[in-house]
């Protein structure tokens, strides 16, 4: 967290948590689906569920998915915006347990993939990510993340780090969950600072992973 | 005999090797938000378009053209600037969080205000900005800074506590007495609840903003004339995270407690969900609602 965190985000009002912190929820869920997205479903967890819809939170998750800075002056006409764009969007209050207040849980969809996202929006418009693609993650997007998914293998983690490491890039965190042994794994990694395009590429050509990508870093500071 | 350093100079010298970020960037950038800050200020000013839910939108400019019966200018500008900037948050419009939306209001009260009031620059506003940022970051890495997780005292609390450190150096204060001024806020912030009716950014988002930018300022005004905080900072913040966490959540920004569950409360939430009301504020009750 830096300065620029605590006095910011510039941002549309009403609520850097349940605003601001919404459309970053929406942002992770955009860049993860990495294509148009046509088609999301959008389950509020309690705060987020009760009093979302005076706060913006509905439009605010809906500019996110399409792209839209927490400081884009279109969020307010977010609805008009995805109906424009061809993004169907439907809202369920769901409980998901023992979780932040401010939890949104994000599947999108779109021509060709699909993207689940979960997260909580904890205060000043910091997100943290706890879930992708249904497997258990602990990111912030305050730095650029290198999210894959392959089928659980010896030696993943250290050929990945050692290509990160090549590229010239340090590591700040890591997180790998796998369903089972053997089963999918994902593997989300927090840079300081972006991967080259030719590593992204080197790594998206991968046999042994099939799911890549680089989530850009969403907070200012 | 040298002048100490200003402690927004330390806070920056820290921050940038922590994050790689280039001083003169953070610098250049504040400067960008001070002015994003007085834009909210003038827009939420010149306007009197009511908020999402109607409750609020017309009590800056209100205030900013009736009489100033009690002599205060700076008081009173201090209270406008920090209404000015909740009504503009209110009605989804563009403010800068510090350090949320719902306090945004507090800093831009009290040091653009103070400023405006003494004839000061912008540019000299930028340093006490990064140290106000500096006691926003030491808060949240002991306590909460939003209201739905330690009550209001963590949200306006802390906005409150690092406005009143930017006030103290903006005067020439020390680092010491910046410290001091943003303990003593938060002392007198403690136990603070957050209960906005329909949990709605509104009631009584906009005018607590006004009153903590006028708390920011006296805390700044006691640490200037050297009172010092009586428990240790860190004592403070400790005091208060204990305080949020034994607050129930029915006063934690859920709108089950507190001001929102008042009949006027219930009644204008009612409403805005398009609801009948329940309870006293119901068809029959008493309730007189207090907007158009």
């Amino acid at each position: 967290m830096s300065l620029l965190d605590m006095i910011g985000p510039v941002m549309i009002g009403p609520s850097s948590s349940h605003t601001a912190g919404a459309c970053r929820l929406g942002l992770v869920a955009h860049w993860l689906l990495g294509e148009a997205p046509r088609a999301a479903t959008i389950g509020l967890h309690a705060s987020f569920a009760k009093t979302g819809r005076g706060h913006g939170t509905h439009l605010a998750l809906v500019a996110g998915l399409l792209g839209h800075s927490p400081d884009d002056s279109r969020l307010p006409q977010a609805f008009a915006e995805a109906e424009r764009a061809g993004l169907a969007v439907e809202f369920r209050d769901v409980d998901l347990g023992d979780v932040h207040p401010n939890t949104a849980h994000i599947d999108l969809r779109g021509e060709r993939g699909r993207v689940t996202v979960q997260g909580s929006s904890t205060g000043g418009g910091v997100i943290l990510v706890t879930q992708v693609q249904g497997l258990g993650v602990n990111f912030s997007a305050a730095s650029p993340t290198l999210l894959l998914r392959y089928p659980d293998a010896v030696g993943m983690i250290a050929r990945v780090a050692s290509t990160v490491a090549a590229d010239g890039v340090n590591i700040a965190a890591l997180t790998c969950t796998r369903e089972g042994r053997g089963g999918q794994a994902l593997l989300a990694i927090e840079l300081d600072a972006p991967l080259s395009p030719e590593a992204l590429a080197f790594f998206s050509a991968w046999k042994d992973t099939n799911w890549v990508r680089l989530l850009p870093k969403l907070m200012d500071g | 005999m040298n002048a100490p350093a200003p402690a927004s100079a330390w806070v920056l010298e820290r921050d940038c090797a922590e994050t790689g970020l280039d001083p003169e960037d953070i610098r250049r950038e504040m400067l960008r938000r001070i002015g994003e800050m007085r834009a909210s200020i003038a827009r939420g000013l010149a306007s009197r378009a009511p908020s999402i839910t109607g409750m609020v939108g017309w009590n800056a400019q209100g205030l900013w053209e009736a009489p100033d019966v009690l002599n205060a200018p700076l008081i009173r500008r201090v209270q406008a600037y920090a209404m000015a900037v909740n009504e503009e948050n209110a009605r989804m419009g563009r403010i800068v969080a510090a350090p949320t939306a719902g306090s945004a209001g507090t800093i831009p009260g009290a040091l653009i205000g103070v400023a405006d009031h003494l004839g000061i620059r912008d540019e000299r506003l930028v340093d006490p900005m990064i140290l106000a940022a500096g006691v926003g970051k030491a808060i949240s890495r002991r306590m909460f800074i939003s209201g739905a997780a330690g009550g209001c005292q963590a949200e306006i609390g802390s906005s409150a506590a690092m406005a009143a450190a930017a006030v103290v150096e903006l005067l020439g204060g020390t680092p010491r007495a910046a410290v001091q001024a943003a303990s003593i806020a938060l002392m007198n912030t403690i136990g603070l609840v957050c209960d906005p009716v329909g949990g709605y950014v509104e009631v009584p988002c906009v005018s607590r903003n006004a009153f903590y930018a006028v708390h920011a300022v006296s805390a700044a005004q006691l640490a200037l004339a050297q009172l010092e905080s009586f428990i240790p900072p860190d004592e403070v913040l400790g005091a208060m995270a204990s305080v949020g966490r034994m607050m129930p959540a029915a006063l934690r920004e859920t709108a089950e407690g507190g001001l929102a569950q008042t009949p006027t409360g219930l009644a204008v939430t009612a409403r805005m969900e398009g609801r009948e009301p329940e309870g006293p504020g119901g068809p029959g009750g008493m309730v007189e609602l207090p907007m158009a």
